[in-house]
């Protein structure tokens, strides 16, 4: 009897086991169908560039005829991959074939992701400052901390637009068909479209992507040729495009490229870092206006992040712009009201809420994540999944995204680095914080000021989802008070002047031709 | 008339996480006068630790070992508490002036029910409290998880004055309050819902016994309130694969009347997961690995039959990617016997039934 027992309540305790085991971490796009846009885009050759004077600035020659040698001999490669292809290799042209801005978005996020970490001290608590000069050396270049960030996806987002512009361009004119429409023997591993071939739009978007990747992340520019190579190899092996389809589209992606690439030599943010004299002259002015400065409150101090940024090139409107764009002054380190917004975060952060904490978390964005810049995008690719969007529209789409917040983060950083004002904890050090605090002036919020911008292009490019879009930015916003490192002026006032930045890019999307 | 509390021990371990260790520590009673025997009844005590990894601190308890007769009932509360200032970053040992010390301390309801003298069921339950003494993080507080576990004396032999036997435990943890485990090293627990399996090997000679273990832990997936995070990779899911881990312990001591004493090595690996890199912040899928020493002891109140206390001291020797944690523990345990019938003098030591 004592027997049954035993073995009754074991074999139940084993099934029981069995039934709740569950590993299965899956990312949500990795089995996405082929992109299958629903309008090609044809006239997109017409739409406004960013930096391009003109969609021909750089020459494509006359492809092949597609009753000529050559061209038979290279569908004849598209044959012979197709004859062998291995499961890895078709796995890599489902990749792929759910389109080329997003996967090259994603791998952004991951390169920011993996390089967002701030450097640790030396031995004497200095911080050393990673070097573009010396990248391969601790601490690794960059730290793809917020504005960093904000610029990298901006500026990728922007060449790939201009160069699928430039893309587009080229194949209305020369107008050569996929190889899946010349020979009825090649098979479509991607979707069918009456979109031209010539240059390939995959190869264009290797191209420039990899080459701007050199500036921004010189210490993967070997993961992203290699990155590259699969793009272009997958889409010769899905039967989109012929070798001198690639070939063509790759040599005009690298050369706009460089448009962007001299621009960015040139737009301050090499400077961003600032020197112990710009540091410390930040706290005098301060001082001199009566305030409270900011300092840092980490152990050892570290200097504030990329306090010059506010003077960065912005791509939405110019310099000036950018001063006219800054808010008002906080409250006064000394006002009732800082000392109300003061204790209001006191009391939020005294027992926090799980649903709080939940807020706190999604949006937080931290140290070693994408930032916020990289979790709007993955907002709007979740969103563009479902709109079907050619890849040009894509781009365009994702570059009035991340011009909004790149732009973002420089009036953002500016309005910071003016009037340089304390967090929370400094006003009141018993405030513990449920994320990391950030090593930069609290006015205005970060959070809420590319949040405010992002809604707002966003709302504009999906209409649908504007509501959706407001109330995750008032989400977002709010997250930076629950997590105790933001006032409700940051954040309130934030979220207004991201909307106003967020205008600027509904305006120029109004007029670039794409929604004609 | 006497009984022993076999108890479920609640260890405490800090990671960076907090470490979980996981040792078991069982002192059989065996080979005793029928005074001692009387008093120390059988197999007594298995003290598990676990070791939690994560930094929480564990909480996680349980596990006692010692077979309770049938229809007893021993229950207690354990306080626990760890504190570390240093901890492995990956490999690299460190300390971080913006955390200071982070410390945990932990108050758990414990239980084993004897179903019959050979299958005893244990559970244990901590609240956890963690606090870090320096920089601006916001300490984290709440009911942990729920540990059950089935333990089982498959089976034992006696040669001479040598006593061995054999132990099948099979466990089982899962959450019992929402708490966030994607916030450490302040997250009281990873969140992870566990079932374990042990096998445990005692030797008792006298009053000298060893007793060896190792238990190989699953562990569910945990959803997280973030959308993506990075690993050695981004992954974009809400979703976090969990590791398995393995832990083995060693332990061994001397029991004489009122007072149980042993000593313990444990080790605990993740089977999988990864390093924190330089400065960045530790996640609940690291690589936590832990090697501890520590002493446990057990007094039995002889003026109030089925009482006794209990108490132990653990330290972190090494590790990867937890805290490198010192903690103490203190417990009172009680006896209740659901069968008034059976007096437990009057019970054979439980090895001898099984002969």
């Amino acid at each position: 009897m004592k027997k049954i027992i035993h073995y009754i309540t074991i074999g139940s305790f084993l099934f029981l086991m069995n039934a709740g085991c569950n590993k299965s971490v899956k990312g949500r796009t990795d089995n996405l169908a082929p992109l299958n846009p629903q309008n090609i885009d044809l006239n997109a050759g017409t739409w406004k560039t960013v930096l391009l004077t003109r969609p021909d600035t750089f020459a494509v020659t006359a492809p092949a005829a597609t009753n000529s040698t050559a061209y038979v001999a290279e569908l004849n490669e598209i044959k012979g991959y197709q004859k062998n292809l291995t499961g890895d290799q078709e796995a890599r042209i489902r990749y792929w074939a759910a389109g080329g801005v997003l996967r090259w978005n994603e791998l952004m996020r991951e390169l920011v992701a993996k390089y967002n970490l701030p450097p640790y001290q030396n031995a004497d608590g200095t911080y050393p400052i990673p070097s573009a000069a010396n990248p391969f050396a601790y601490p690794l270049f960059p730290f793809a901390n917020p504005p960093y960030a904000a610029r990298a996806y901006a500026y990728i987002s922007a060449a790939q637009y201009d160069a699928l512009v430039a893309c587009w361009y080229y194949k209305k004119l020369y107008n050569r068909p996929a190889p899946y429409k010349t020979d009825n023997t090649i098979i479509s591993k991607a979707s069918q479209t009456d979109l031209p071939s010539y240059p390939s739009e995959a190869a264009v978007l290797a191209g420039v992507t990899a080459e701007m990747m050199k500036l921004l992340f010189p210490t993967e520019i070997a993961f992203i040729q290699a990155k590259a190579t699969e793009q272009e190899t997958a889409t010769i092996m899905a039967g989109a495009a012929t070798r001198s389809d690639i070939v063509a589209g790759e040599a005009l992606g690298r050369q706009v490229a460089q448009v962007f690439i001299a621009r960015a030599r040139t737009d301050n943010a090499g400077k961003a870092v600032g020197t112990p004299a710009d540091w410390s002259n930040l706290e005098t002015t301060a001082t001199a206006k009566g305030e409270t400065p900011w300092y840092s409150l980490e152990v050892p101090k570290r200097p504030p992040m990329l306090p010059l940024f506010g003077k960065v090139t912005p791509f939405l409107f110019d310099t000036a712009t950018v001063s006219a764009l800054r808010p008002p002054p906080p409250p006064s380190t000394s006002s009732a009201q800082m000392k109300q917004e003061t204790e209001e975060i006191h009391e939020l952060i005294t027992n926090p809420a799980r649903e709080n904490i939940r807020i706190v978390q999604f949006w937080a964005d931290g140290v070693g994540t994408y930032t916020p810049a990289g979790h709007w995008d993955a907002i709007a690719a979740a969103d563009f999944i479902t709109k079907n969007f050619s890849e040009v529209r894509w781009a365009r789409d994702m570059a009035l995204l991340n011009m909004s917040l790149m732009d973002a983060a420089i009036v953002c950083w500016n309005t910071k680095f003016f009037y340089f004002n304390p967090r929370p904890t400094q006003m009141n050090p018993v405030i513990k914080t449920l994320t990391g605090i950030p090593n930069f002036p609290a006015y205005i919020s970060g959070h809420s000021t590319f949040s405010g911008a992002a809604a707002t292009i966003l709302g504009y490019i999906v209409t649908e989802r504007a509501a959706a879009y407001t109330a995750m930015a008032q989400e977002a916003s709010f997250s930076r008070m629950a997590g105790g490192i933001h006032y409700r002026s940051d954040c309130a006032i934030g979220l207004q002047v991201g909307a106003n930045i967020g205008n600027y890019a509904v305006t120029r999307a109004r007029n670039d031709g794409a929604d004609k | 008339m006497c009984r022993a509390c076999p108890y479920v021990h609640a260890r405490i371990a800090v990671n960076m996480p907090q470490q979980v260790s996981c040792g078991i520590i069982l002192i059989t009673i065996n080979k005793t006068t029928p005074m001692e025997r009387c008093f120390i009844r059988k197999r007594l005590f298995v003290l598990a630790l676990l070791l939690i990894t994560g930094n929480l601190l564990l909480a996680q308890t349980d596990q006692d070992a010692i077979m309770m007769s049938k229809h007893n009932f021993c229950t207690g509360l354990m306080y626990g508490h760890s504190n570390w200032d240093h901890y492995w970053e990956g490999t690299y040992k460190r300390d971080n002036l913006n955390l200071g010390t982070v410390s945990t301390n932990s108050y758990a309801v414990m239980g084993n029910y004897g179903i019959t003298d050979h299958l005893n069921f244990l559970f244990g339950v901590p609240y956890i409290q963690t606090k870090a003494s320096a920089g601006t993080l916001h300490g984290q507080k709440g009911i942990q998880d729920l540990s059950v576990w089935l333990k089982w004396l498959a089976a034992e032999k006696t040669f001479g004055k040598h006593d061995l036997s054999l132990y099948l435990l099979g466990g089982f943890s899962t959450p019992l309050s929402n708490y966030t485990a994607d916030f450490l090293p302040m997250s009281i627990g990873l969140h992870s819902t566990t079932f374990s399996g042990r096998l445990m090997l005692d030797y008792q000679h006298g009053g000298f016994f060893a007793t060896g273990s190792a238990t190989y832990i699953y562990r569910n997936d945990i959803t997280i309130d973030r959308t993506a995070y990075y690993t050695t990779t981004q992954v974009q899911s809400n979703k976090v694969d969990m590791p398995d881990m393995a832990a083995f312990s060693l332990r061994t001591g001397y029991r004489s009347h009122p007072l149980i004493a042993e000593a313990v090595v444990t080790n605990m690996q993740t089977l999988g997961g990864f390093d924190i890199r330089k400065n960045d912040m530790p996640f609940p899928s690291n690589k936590m690995n832990a090697t501890t020493i520590g002493i446990n002891g057990k007094y039995e109140i002889a003026k109030i039959d089925g009482l006794s206390l209990t108490g132990g001291a653990n330290y972190v020797m090494a590790g990867r990617n937890v805290g490198q944690a010192t903690s103490y523990n203190l417990g009172v345990f009680y006896i209740i016997a659901f069968h008034p019938k059976k007096e437990h003098s009057n019970q054979k030591p439980s090895h001898d039934t099984s002969k």
